[in-house]
């Protein structure tokens, strides 16, 4: 329950990002280096330049522990940290729920699809499956982002722009089919011999209706427990492609995206990058937690496993 | 006239000859030693005939020489050329186009073989056998060099570069008269290497070489060894000066902040790679006596492409140059003693360089502030409000933060902007070919000799756009007839008046600047960070600090 709990809070305080930014008055996605804020009274720029010395150089604010005013300090653009980090959070939030929803339809229906009919369908899907599996995770992803991050994707009337937060949805919805469609098939292979399918086979139902009225019931325990699973694995995904400029592409923001920007500040303003790697530890381990829970509580017998076995 | 010049050179004879013994009781005191060079990564290829990175030629100076050479002095004092394999500057005859070098006797390679007219002539045959970099455009006007750059395999430059073995002279024709011909000889592209020299890239195999360094090791993961070559007899001071450490050590693979700790530590003397901008508050601070800040000739600046919307459109081209904060720009590149604002092509102090900016609050000389209001009316009148404006720039920190600056910029002004990083690797040939349909990027020009010409005629002319080419280096895509035809008569004017090119070149500044086909938005400064014991720092304007006239002990 205190995983689900952390993982509501989080939803909960991303979804307001708008309502913080707009009580804020920041624009977390614009440059704002000359802007000048209060502290105590005190009138103090965003962007402090190194008075001493050479005067070389100039250091975002830190935080001031003060919410709605630059809470977390500035990043190396001028802009509230904390304003992004919730924005960040709802994109990250966002894409790894939407490849979720992706990879659990794509992966369900090439699972049963192969469990069931078998033969030759099951030959080329598996197959299919086994080349998408060959490649190491991150560099098929990378691979797929570098090779859309300019030009986008057109494919017949389909076309998604660069800058869409669709390509990272599709491009990690991908990536992770054959570690759903994988178990899913293995459980319908199971059920296809069951003497309740066998049954309505011999009964004449037909095939897509014993698929979608006895199979399908029979996984959606599974396909529950993968939701949270697969949430922290895009959320991982997303964050990496992002650090490495083919995710989210700035302004917007993620929270690989603030980790990258916090990079450059790592000596100086550690928090820039610390808060978003904080925020995606916290997220990813309530997520795992509560999916295990989840499983324990459904189907106590199961082991859904994920990767390679 | 004349004898106040002659005077002037007694004086500076008697001051050099005061001078010698001082440059000498340096060298016995602080002679030896090892220094260590910080690189985050090898600067590519060993090949001098092919490198063409600010990290190899800068490292190329103390090893390698050609006929002649930029002087190793401090300052502006580097753009000058002297004679340096070659006796003398050359006799120049028929009217321009043909440059006699008297090669100098007792110059030994590091592998004790003597240079001789030979090694001059397959060094130039090289330049074309290699396909180097620069063999199409500063040595394509030699005699000869159309045939090798048609086929390269039996390059001969017949005709183009004759040597004449008992008289000890190479001659050289070029089928135009070139003001600039002297600097291209003098870049590391045209050194002089073993006559037997493979026809082919060395990659990481060094290649024997004249001055008194030579590289000994080098493995493009770990690092290289720079150490002195047995054979070298100081034969110029001006052109190759002997060097005070007995070893450079130069090492790749940290990342910058560790390479900062490490100079900090007294564990290296020098990192090449610009300092993080997160360590220079403290290093201008706590560190300023090890801190070196120097101008470079060298733009960063946006290419607008004329040939695609809405930049086609010469209105929104100088609404995006009246628009933009230079101020912002220098605060993110690090601050007002880092970089400094400009409107125009050719940097501060580069010959043809005057003054000028018409994009600012108060046009004028000098920029003062955006002006947004202007910008915005342009955009309207361009009828380009509303569409979509890409930036391409490199995935580092400062490119990705001026790419966003500009982002929100350009949305300021009414256009639907984004930006996109892509890797530094790829970013400078990706944003050259036409096929990627770049609109607008961010990136950096420096200067491969001091002529103006390097920046306007290479940038900006007609000849250097290329269709679907990624060595496109017109990005963008910029062809006006008159202003090329007004660098074509400048390049010629350079071969009898310099002085007169010049101010032509001014005037070319001024109205490449007035079309915007990119936007100048500042000029770096060169911040080197050394250890405490590093002595004598010199920086040559040419090819950087001189790295061998530094002491370490």
């Amino acid at each position: 329950m205190a995983s689900l709990a952390i993982v509501v809070v989080i939803v909960l305080s991303c979804l307001s990002a708008p309502l913080y930014a707009r009580w804020a008055g920041v624009d977390p996605f614009t440059s704002t280096l000359d802007a000048v804020i209060h502290i105590d009274g005190v009138e103090v720029p965003v962007m402090e330049a190194s008075t001493e010395g050479l005067g070389l150089g100039y250091t975002p604010i830190g935080p001031t522990w003060e919410l709605g005013n630059y809470f977390l300090g500035a990043d190396n653009q001028g802009r509230d940290v904390m304003a992004r980090l919730l924005y960040g959070g709802l994109s990250s939030l966002m894409i790894a729920a939407a490849a979720t929803v992706f990879t659990l339809i794509v992966g369900t229906t090439a699972g049963l699809v192969a469990g069931y009919f078998g033969g030759v369908t099951d030959t080329v899907l598996s197959r299919l499956l086994d080349i998408l599996w060959a490649f190491p995770i991150y560099l098929l992803a990378i691979s797929l982002s570098i090779v859309t991050i300019t030009a986008g994707i057109s494919i017949g009337p389909i076309t998604i722009e660069s800058g869409s937060l669709w390509l990272p949805v599709i491009i990690i919805g991908i990536v992770y089919v054959p570690y759903v469609a994988r178990p899913i098939r293995g459980q319908v292979l199971s059920l296809r011999n069951s003497e309740f399918v066998l049954a309505a086979i011999n009964l004449g139902v037909p095939g897509w209706h014993i698929l979608w009225r006895d199979i399908q019931p029979n996984i959606t325990t599974t396909l529950i427990v993968f939701v949270p699973l697969m949430m922290a694995l895009n959320m991982l995904t997303e964050s990496a492609l992002s650090f490495l400029s083919i995710g989210v592409q700035p302004p917007a923001a993620s929270w690989g995206t603030i980790i990258q920007d916090g990079q450059a500040l790592l000596y100086t303003r550690p928090l820039v990058a610390l808060a978003p790697g904080i925020a995606i530890a916290l997220a990813v381990m309530a997520l795992n937690v509560f999916g295990d829970g989840l499983r324990d509580a459904l189907d106590p017998r199961s082991k859904v496993q994920l990767g390679r076995t | 006239m004349k004898k106040l010049l002659l005077t002037a050179s007694a004086v500076t004879l008697l001051a050099s000859a005061s001078l010698a013994p001082a440059k000498a009781e340096y060298l016995q005191e602080h002679r030896g030693g090892t220094m260590r060079l910080l690189a985050r990564s090898a600067a590519g290829t060993l090949d001098p005939h092919i490198n063409y990175t600010d990290q190899g030629w800068q490292m190329y100076q103390p090893i390698y020489d050609g006929l002649v050479a930029f002087r190793k002095a401090e300052g502006m004092d580097g753009f000058t050329i002297v004679p340096d394999l070659a006796e003398a500057l050359p006799e120049v005859s028929n009217d321009g186009k043909t440059f006699t070098f008297k090669l100098r006797k007792g110059v030994m390679f590091s592998t004790g073989q003597e240079v001789g007219v030979k090694d001059v002539v397959a060094s130039f045959q090289r330049i074309f056998k290699v396909s180097g970099p620069t063999s199409g455009t500063f040595y394509a006007g030699i005699v000869g060099a159309d045939k090798c750059l048609a086929d390269t395999k039996s390059c001969t430059l017949e005709g183009g570069v004759v040597g004449d073995e008992a008289a000890g002279t190479v001659t050289i024709n070029i089928v135009k008269p070139d003001a600039e011909f002297l600097y291209k000889l003098a870049l590391p592209h045209a050194v002089t290497l073993p006559a037997d020299t493979p026809a082919e890239d060395a990659g990481s195999v060094p290649i024997p070489s004249t001055g008194p360094y030579m590289i000994s090791a080098f493995d493009p993961n770990k690092g290289m060894t720079v150490s002195r070559n047995p054979h070298y007899k100081q034969w110029s001071a001006e052109a190759q000066p002997d060097g005070y450490p007995d070893v450079v050590q130069y090492d790749f693979g940290l990342s910058e902040e560790a390479a900062v700790t490490a100079i900090q530590n007294g564990e290296a003397d020098w990192m090449f790679d610009a300092l993080p901008s997160d360590r220079l508050a403290e290093l201008g601070t706590k560190y300023k006596d090890q801190l070196h800040i120097a101008p470079l000739s060298a733009w960063w600046y946006a290419p607008l492409n004329t040939r695609l919307a809405p930049f086609d459109n010469v209105k929104a081209r100088q609404a995006v140059a009246f628009a933009i904060d230079r101020n912002t720009l220098v605060k993110l590149f690090g601050g007002k003693v880092l970089a400094s604002p400009v409107c125009q092509v050719l940097p501060p102090d580069f010959p043809g360089h005057v003054d000028y900016c018409p994009y600012t609050k108060n046009p004028g000389a000098k920029w003062s502030a955006p002006d947004l209001e202007k910008a915005k009316q342009l955009v309207e009148e361009s009828g380009t409000k509303g569409q979509k404006v890409t930036i391409i720039v490199e995935d580092t920190a400062v490119s990705r933060s001026i790419g966003v600056y500009l982002q929100s910029v350009l949305t300021s002004i009414g256009y639907v902007a984004d930006v996109k990083p892509i890797s530094a690797n790829i970013q400078f040939t990706y944003i050259q070919n036409t096929n990627n349909k770049v609109q607008m990027s961010v990136t950096q020009w420096y200067k491969d000799y001091p002529a103006a010409s390097d920046f306007l005629h290479i940038l900006f002319g007609c000849a250097s756009f290329r269709e679907g080419s990624d060595a496109s280096i017109n990005i963008a895509g910029f062809c006006d007839a008159k202003i090329d035809e007004k660098m074509q008569k400048a390049l010629d004017l350079g071969v009898t008046d310099q002085v007169a090119a010049d101010a032509m070149w001014a005037e070319i500044d001024r109205e490449v600047t007035d079309q915007a086909p990119a936007v100048g938005l500042f000029t770096p400064k060169r911040l080197d960070f050394v250890s405490k014991r590093l002595g004598n720092f010199q920086f040559n304007r040419q090819f950087n600090w001189m790295i061998t006239q530094s002491w370490v002990q």
